[in-house]
């Protein structure tokens, strides 16, 4: 499958995304500028790092949003191609509209970065298929702003729609009813704030960020 | 023409950095302080063409997020 991984001023996920998606689902990610006005044809994966990208100027995600690119990917998502967002790429999804609410900074003030515990909400996913609803798994985050937020109607609906692919099970960042991921309404577009990448091989200490990357191949691939 | 734009967390939206602000000052030992939020404020210096409007639109578009945050347009001329 071709997929393709954006990468802005300040991204530095970009590369440990590439590597996951490489190793797990497969195929060379095309590394796209964000200057870029089209993706590559048949883009069947899109992937938007963490990092800080524009330095988090006005706010994290933020510019960001706005770059030529991001209406490739729109595009692209409504259309129905699976878009996953890691942390900053989680940011900037929101920012564009893509997702709905937006993450405050972390309501303790500090930058967690550290592995936490979650529980895997929605397993019915492309991207959580490998997962079992319920289940407690653990990944980094690393994050100044993650603090979910959204109005309680935006958070009923999310709830009420199964919307909500992972939250923490434990204290991490003030996020409103501990959400750690949510789904766009068609399903194709995930935004979370741990990070999956990080975790795909034994020797990263653990592969519980692996089986998400297995779901995409077999929901996608 | 000289346009500040102020924008600030809606009411009911936690401020950890307003807090923040708030528990240093009273760790400075000022007394009275009820509440504190922080925002931003944003001066920009335009064409006189430039609208009302097409300021409305930047607010919208751009420099506030108003999932959580309002905005106030102030023209100083």
């Amino acid at each position: 499958m071709k997929s393709a991984v954006i990468v802005f001023p300040g991204s530095n996920c970009d590369r440990d995304l590439a590597v996951a998606i490489r190793d797990v689902i497969g195929g060379t990610p095309a590394m796209v500028w964000h200057r870029e006005t089209a993706l590559p044809d048949g883009v069947g994966l899109i992937a938007v790092p963490g990092g800080f990208s524009y330095g988090d100027y006005l706010r994290s995600g933020a510019m960001a949003a706005r770059s030529p690119i991001m209406r490739a990917v729109a595009d692209a998502a409504a259309k129905g191609v699976p878009v996953l967002g890691i942390c900053n790429g989680f940011q900037i999804l929101t920012e564009a509209g893509l997702l709905p609410g937006a993450l405050m900074r972390n309501a303790g003030l500090s930058f967690v970065c550290r592995d936490v515990a979650l529980r895997v909400d929605n397993s019915q996913s492309a991207f959580t298929s490998r997962y079992h609803a319920g289940e407690a798994i653990r990944l980094p985050v690393a994050h100044h702003d993650g603090n979910y937020t959204a109005d309680p109607a935006t958070l009923d609906r999310l709830e009420g729609e199964g919307r909500i692919a992972f939250r923490y099970g434990e204290t991490v960042n003030g996020s409103a009813r501990d959400i750690a991921g949510i789904l766009n309404d068609a399903g194709n577009v995930l935004g979370m704030m741990p990070h999956p990448e990080r975790l795909i091989e034994a020797a990263q200490g653990g592969t519980d960020g692996r089986r998400l990357f297995q779901g995409l191949l077999e929901t996608v691939g | 023409m000289k346009t500040r734009v102020y924008v600030t967390l809606k009411g009911g939206v936690l401020d950890p950095q307003g807090k923040a602000i708030h528990h240093a000052l009273e760790g400075l030992g000022f007394a009275g302080v009820n509440d504190v939020r922080a925002g931003k404020l944003i001066e920009l210096d335009l064409a006189d063409s430039v609208s009302d409007g097409d300021v409305d639109a930047m607010c919208k578009k751009l420099l506030a997020n108003t999932v959580i945050e309002n905005y106030r347009i102030e023209r100083i001329g």
